[in-house]
This record gives structure tokens, C-alpha cells and sequence, in this order.
């Protein structure tokens, strides 16, 4: 390998473009439009954990500090929820996303996320979607299990995660070398990561649906009957040890997205982050009526991996961080 | 002492944590698509030698280590107490037998090795990769080798004794490779 050259070989390049072709064979298969949204705006929605790369959009070239902040996209999500508050139907993208921080085998600042949006779709029908797409791009993993959060947390860990205790939790999260998690949230998402998904088995491909309340994002949550706790409606998928793909039951109403948008404000600021101003676009669109709808992304980087059997994200892209 | 976060965490840092010196040996990063980044470290203990693993969640911190690698040279050995002294400086690090382990069969008067601080005393030291060491005695080489004979014990200047092949003779130099304890070849000239 030369200093100069990809990290991917051209034979990967070869692999990766004949899986973008069958990606897009199989959105037009069903009438999907494909998108084309901006990397660059000037709004983000404000998120705990996700951290958007913040560039000067300046005019004055002499004075090139100079201007306001714009954001990379971390997820095409914003621009793709106006276009279905606009009317679109069916749309999918495949295109970069940028996430600060994020570096490791299976990470790199930016990355290629394909993400897809169709109304109509409810709960059950929209999580079918990832699994076709799934079970046509990963031909060896055939199997492609559907659990919940919940009975995953209990085959691995034998405990609920809707009703452990948060000291429960802190003595399994011990055992996994953690000390510093307090709450519950952040628990179980450790615990997922660390005791969780490398214990599914690389040769199914795993969907995960119904995860804790906390997790919502801008999904929305339902009452579990008749246990009476409350789940977010969303879904993921896992294989070959890697999570591929995040799907959500889109949230709907406009004064939850608002609210959430300033919890998670409160959050990073206690953090020592800065927060983010409200995105009024997404906000507005949001208020005109935003449709029914199942929403999913998912790295298109990981789908090679996994496609490819490759370890490490580096081996499917060009130019990684370090060779960019 | 500055303090490292987690966006610093990498192979090599050199951390405290309860006063005692760590390298960190390994880093990796985990995060689920939503939530916090984990980072799972392995850790060294500079000073016992022992490893542990603990997982830090994005934006926590550990304290740097002062801990510094200098170059010193072996001055002499006192019963249990080795004396090296550092070449900038002309400062003396005392190490013990316990600290110094089996480097002791390498040391040769004025060699330069070396030496870990950690808040400017001596943890630990290493000798160089290669150190050629004079053969004070052996028995002569047998003649026609059979397969049992290939190799004998060769007592050596510093009082160690090293497995080499049959042909080594007293006076002769050789040169033995301290991360394996084995010869490697007889020094000419």
C-alpha cells in the first residue's frame, strides 16, 4: 500500500460500487425516489451524544473567520422530514454524513449513510423493509432473527431492562470494567455495546425493536401492555458483530420534537457542550403536518463490511481519516 | 498535573490513577449509534507490572503521569542496590534487585541503559536490545557433534550463564539479545 493510495483495494472499490448497484436496484424496484439533500446547513438538531463539525460559511475571502456557523450534517434526517412535510412519498439517499469524534475500526468522521423514508409504512411493515434489504445484500448471513429489546437483555444478561434497578444495572455494567455510568440510560447503552453486541452471533443478521424510552431520538413511544412501561418505537439491526441500521416510527408531533431538542440542549450543556439554537426549518415543517411515516439509516460503509466480511472500516473506504 | 479526556485516549499515554503510574496499552473505541462513546482501556501498572481493563465513557478524565524515560549508565552494583547514573544530569538512580529483575545478567560497568522515572525516581529500567559480553569460562567444544552436544553453558563476565553452540570458546565475545536471553552470534574483531 502506498502512502498516496486508498486504504481499500480496487477490488473492494469493485465490491462496494456492485452493492450500491443493488442498493438502488432495490429502492427503484419500489418506486422510491432518490434524493439529493445538502451536506451543509444551518441548522442542526440538538443531540447528547452525535457532534456536528461546525464550518464558517464566510464570503469575505480576506476575512475567512469571518461568518456564520453552519453545520455539517451528521444524518441527511432534517432536509429528508421537510421533503415529506412537502409532500414527497417514498424517498431514499445514499450520502456523507459527518460525526466529530468518531474514530476507530468501525468509525471514521465521515462516512456514507444510506437513509430511506416512506409514509404509510407503520411499525411492522417499515422494520420488513430493512429486513428484505438485509436478507438481499447479506446472502451468507441468512438468517435474519427478529427480537426484542427486552428478550435480548434477557437471553444475554437475564435481567428486564425496563424494570432492572440502576444498581442492578451498575453490577453487571461492572463486570464489563465500567465505573463511571450512573445512570440508567447511559447503563444500557453501555451494556449494549459492550456486553450485548459482541455476544449476537456474527452469522445472523440480528433487528432489534422496542428499546428503552431514553432512546428515542425523534421516534415515538408507546405503552407496553400490560406492563405498563413505555418503549421507543425503534428498531436496529446487527451483523457480523457490527450495528448496521437505526429505524424509527418518526415522531409526529412538533412540541415533543421541541422539547426533546432542548432536554438534549440541557444535557450537553451540563456536559460542558454547547447547546444548539431551536432548527426552525424542521421545526416548521414538522408543524404543518408531518405524515405517518417509518424512517431508517443505515452505514453504508458497515453494509460492506458485513457483505465483504472486513473487519475494519478503513478496508471499504477510499480515503479514511489519516489518508483524507 | 494536567489531565488527559477521553478524545486524548490512546496507546502509549502514560496516566496516574491513585497515585501510582499506568501506560495505557490498549484504547478502544466503542460507541452504539445513539449513545455515549466508550473507550476500553487495558492498563499497565508501571510499577507492579500487573494490567487491568476499565471502560471510560466519553468526557471522562484520568490524570497524566509524570513519568519520563531518561538514558543512564550502569555505575556498579552494591549487594542488593544497582547505581545508575543519568548522562544529562550526572543525577544517581538507585534501583533494586527486585526493580532491575534479570537485566542483571546483561549489566556490564559503564553500559548505557534505560531508566523509567516516575516523579523523578526510578520504577524501572530496561538494558539495551543486543549487549555483547566477554566469556569468562566453559568447558572446550566436543569433537564430532552429535545431536546432544550442540549447544553448552557459558559462564560470562557478568556471572551469568547463556546457552550457545559448542564452538564458543573462553575469550571469545558474544552477543546475546536481552528480550529473549539467547546468543545470537560471536563477535568478531
Amino acid at each position: 500500500m502506498t502512502t498516496f493510495g486508498p486504504s481499500a483495494s480496487l477490488e473492494m472499490l469493485a465490491f462496494r460500487h456492485r452493492l450500491l448497484k443493488q442498493v438502488r436496484a432495490f429502492f427503484e424496484d419500489r418506486e422510491f425516489l432518490e434524493v439529493c439533500t445538502p451536506l451543509l446547513s444551518s441548522e442542526t438538531f440538538a443531540d447528547r451524544y452525535l457532534e456536528p463539525l461546525r464550518v464558517t460559511l464566510f464570503s469575505d475571502p480576506k476575512a475567512p473567520t469571518c461568518g456564520p456557523t453552519w453545520y455539517l450534517q451528521t444524518s441527511p434526517e432534517l432536509h429528508m422530514k421537510r421533503l415529506l412535510a412537502s409532500g414527497a412519498h417514498a424517498i431514499y439517499q445514499i450520502t456523507q454524513s459527518f460525526r466529530a469524534g468518531e474514530r476507530g475500526p468501525h468509525h471514521n468522521p465521515e462516512f456514507t449513510m444510506l437513509e430511506w423514508y416512506r409514509q404509510g409504512d407503520d411499525f411492522d411493515s417499515g422494520r420488513q423493509l430493512l429486513v428484505q434489504l438485509l436478507q438481499e445484500t447479506l446472502p451468507d448471513i441468512r438468517l435474519v432473527e427478529e427480537i426484542s429489546y427486552r428478550e435480548l437483555f434477557e437471553r444475554v444478561l437475564g435481567m428486564n431492562p425496563h424494570t432492572a434497578t440502576v444498581e442492578e444495572l451498575q453490577e453487571v455494567a461492572w463486570k464489563q470494567g465500567l465505573r463511571t455510568v450512573d445512570n440508567r440510560g447511559d447503563l444500557l447503552d453501555a451494556l449494549m455495546a459492550t456486553a450485548i453486541e459482541p455476544a449476537l452471533d456474527r452469522q445472523k443478521a440480528v433487528v432489534v425493536h422496542d428499546f428503552p424510552e431514553h432512546q428515542a431520538a425523534l421516534a415515538q413511544t408507546a405503552l407496553v401492555q400490560p406492563h405498563g412501561y413505555r418503549v421507543a418505537r425503534r428498531f436496529e439491526a446487527y451483523a457480523a458483530g457490527l450495528e448496521l441500521a437505526n429505524g424509527y416510527l418518526e415522531l409526529a408531533d412538533s412540541s415533543e420534537v421541541e422539547k426533546r431538542h432542548l432536554e438534549n440542549c440541557r444535557e450537553r450543556e451540563r456536559q460542558g457542550r454547547e447547546g444548539f439554537a431551536l432548527p426552525s426549518h424542521f421545526v416548521a415543517a414538522m408543524q404543518s403536518g408531518f405524515p405517518a411515516c417509518v424512517g431508517v439509516a443505515l452505514g453504508f460503509d458497515r453494509l460492506v463490511m458485513a457483505a465483504s466480511g472486513q473487519a475494519s472500516l478503513d478496508f471499504v473506504q477510499t480515503f479514511p481519516a489519516g489518508k483524507a | 498535573m494536567a489531565t488527559y479526556s477521553t478524545s486524548e485516549f490512546k496507546k502509549g499515554l502514560k496516566v496516574q490513577i491513585d497515585g501510582e503510574p499506568f501506560q495505557m496499552i490498549e484504547c478502544n473505541f466503542v460507541k452504539p449509534g445513539k449513545g455515549n462513546a466508550l473507550y476500553k482501556c487495558r492498563m499497565r501498572n508501571l510499577i507492579r507490572n500487573t494490567t487491568f481493563d476499565r471502560t471510560y465513557k466519553g468526557g471522562d478524565t484520568l490524570e497524566a503521569a509524570d513519568v519520563e524515560e531518561v538514558d543512564v549508565q550502569f555505575l556498579y552494583r552494591q549487594g542488593d542496590k544497582f547505581v545508575f547514573m543519568d548522562n544529562e544530569t550526572f543525577e544517581q538512580h538507585e534501583l533494586s534487585a527486585e526493580q532491575v529483575d534479570d537485566s542483571w545478567m546483561y549489566l556490564k560497568d559503564g553500559m548505557v541503559c534505560s531508566a523509567t522515572l516516575h516523579n523523578g525516581l526510578p520504577i524501572a529500567m530496561a538494558p539495551p536490545n543486543h549487549v555483547e559480553l566477554k566469556v569468562e569460562y566453559c568447558e572446550p567444544g566436543a569433537k564430532g557433534n552429535t545431536a546432544t552436544n550442540v549447544t553448552k553453558p557459558v559462564k560470562v563476565e557478568t556471572g551469568a550463564e547463556f546457552q550457545c553452540p559448542a564452538f564458543i570458546q573462553q575469550g571469545d565475545i558474544i552477543r546475546i539479545d536481552t528480550r529473549t536471553g539467547g546468543y545470537v552470534e560471536r563477535v568478531r574483531g
